[in-house]
């Protein structure tokens, strides 16, 4: 019988965490103000997890867009399709490694030191200090933080698609002395701005919302102690990471 | 003719029982604290002093009995009563749980932000003259972590009385500080409270402390109010709880050992 409560529980836990972290999203929602108050503190958060994380992002996006180029010149000059690089690279880039690389940094960048923050906002009793100030703490520091990972993460994702091909131009053209006007011309025949920037643009608002969720929650419920803080830190990673590659499968087959 | 004192009660509790799990942290507690009065809550770690704290404040629900603060059953308050009623309590924590990432100017702005909508020149006068009351003018610009530990109790403190509240609860105030800072805290406490009219509830271990602060104690043992008096009074106590806790005794009917459930004390005797 202890058995089967165990596994019971092992079962009910995700599920009823699932329920809390929704019921998280509401309160957060239902805690919207449109105040100036509010609106300094989400401009105060972009710049905090946003633009701070413009450089790793950048880096990346500029190593991810020679890398993609080098590996589709090696695999289409088989074919003598090597003038079709910057098509591949692009659409890759817009429909799904932009958002997804760009969401899985952000989450390790971001999401982590979000989580570790309210957590440890937690552990020094500020969160309970503020619930004795009659100041809710879901509007002061939940909300904020996830409305600014969801404005955030497609602009980072927009910056890591743009230094992706400066790297694939660099590497290309530079390097591999491909023809500047095919490379351009096949990209303004090839890409379609509604079906592939801007559809993978949804992906990486939904990832923002995801991450910011995740981090926030995992924060705010994190244990008040120094190896609870580091296991929600952890968890914030693993879950966001989880989280958005299936929603990317979820949202490709049924979205495109 | 003499003119009689009224005398109000703030804080009324009746037949207060609280538990966790199985473990009955408090049991058919009743007190009145007069307004105006500091009263303290004393006895061993673990007792349940900063349980009643909780309950005051309406961060728990008692599982029987009531709690009435000027005349406001907070034991059955909505969530948004609630928020209503904290605005006018002020609580010290044990270790200040000032904003980190805030300057002192913003710590003790937070909750006149919050809860009015003053002209930010009279906002930053009024900040100004709770952190000169402390006697900390010019550290407005400081974060939490550039101060000691007496100056974080005192900026947490001008934070706690900025709202001018009725009611004052304080956990643990005066913990890890060194005697000036205590001297310091302990008029504080005493100052404001004959100032404004406060009624202030303080939650503490330390007997000499606030035996010249309080008014009157109440001594927490096994879930229930051993003792209660004036501190002078309880110090000549015979109860053997009360004697045992103001002296400092190892022997008593507070225990040392932890007590568990399946613990043969028998074998012991």
């Amino acid at each position: 019988m202890a058995t089967l409560g165990h596994y019971t529980s092992k079962l009910t836990g995700p599920v009823a965490q699932s329920g809390q972290c929704l019921l998280f999203l509401m309160r957060m929602i239902s805690s919207i103000r449109f105040s100036a108050a509010q609106v300094r503190s989400v401009l105060q958060q972009i710049y905090l997890i946003g633009a701070r994380s413009l450089v790793i992002v950048m880096i990346c996006g500029f190593f991810v867009g020679m890398v993609l180029s080098l590996q589709a010149i090696n695999a289409l000059e088989q074919f003598g399709a090597s003038d079709q690089v910057s098509l591949l690279v692009v659409k890759s880039l817009f429909r799904e490694l932009g958002p997804v690389l760009t969401a899985l940094l952000f989450a390790g960048r971001a999401g982590t030191s979000v989580t570790a923050e309210i957590g440890l906002m937690k552990a020094t009793n500020q969160i309970e200090a503020m619930e004795l100030m009659a100041i809710d703490p879901i509007q002061i520091i939940a909300l904020p933080r996830f409305i600014a990972s969801l404005i955030s993460l497609p602009l980072l994702t927009a910056m890591f698609n743009a230094l992706a091909i400066l790297g694939s131009v660099v590497f290309s053209i530079g390097v591999m002395d491909m023809d500047a006007g095919i490379f351009w011309s096949k990209l303004q025949t090839g890409i379609y701005f509604y079906k592939d920037f801007v559809g993978g643009m949804w992906k990486s608002l939904v990832f923002g919302g995801l991450v910011g969720l995740v981090a926030v929650f995992f924060g705010y419920t994190a244990k008040p102690t120094g190896a609870g803080v580091g296991t929600a830190t952890t968890n914030t990673v693993v879950l966001s990471s989880v989280l958005i590659l299936v929603f990317d499968f979820i949202m490709t087959s049924f979205f495109t | 003719m003499e003119q009689a004192k009224i005398i109000k009660t703030a804080i009324r509790i009746r037949d207060l029982v609280f538990r966790r799990g199985r473990n009955t942290i408090l049991d058919g507690i009743s007190m009145d604290i007069q307004q105006g009065s500091i009263v303290a809550f004393m006895g061993p770690s673990g007792v349940g002093k900063t349980t009643i704290l909780r309950l005051i404040s309406g961060q728990l629900k008692p599982d029987e009995g009531t709690i009435e603060v000027n005349g406001q059953m907070v034991s059955r308050m909505s969530d948004r009563e609630l928020h209503r009623f904290r605005r006018n309590i002020g609580v010290l924590l044990q270790d200040g749980a000032l904003f980190t990432d805030l300057t002192v100017f913003e710590n003790i702005a937070t909750p006149l932000r919050e809860h009015t909508d003053l002209p930010e020149p009279l906002l930053r006068r009024l900040v100004m003259s709770k952190l000169n009351a402390v006697g900390l003018g010019g550290i407005e610009d400081l974060m939490p972590h550039e101060l000691s530990g007496g100056m974080a109790r005192r900026v947490a403190f001008a934070r706690a009385v900025v709202l001018d509240p009725g009611i004052m609860l304080y956990d643990e105030p005066m913990t890890g500080l060194d005697p000036i800072a205590v001297s310091t805290i302990r008029t504080l406490m005493r100052e404001t409270n004959d100032a404004l009219g406060l009624t202030s509830i303080v939650v503490t271990h330390n007997v000499t402390q606030m035996s010249q602060l309080v008014d009157y104690c109440y001594i927490m043992a096994s879930a229930k109010i051993a003792g209660e008096g004036p501190p002078q009074e309880l110090n000549s106590s015979t109860e053997p709880s009360v004697n045992q806790f103001m002296n400092g005794k190892m022997e008593g009917p507070i225990p040392f050992h932890y007590q568990t459930p399946g613990t043969p004390w028998g074998l012991l005797d």
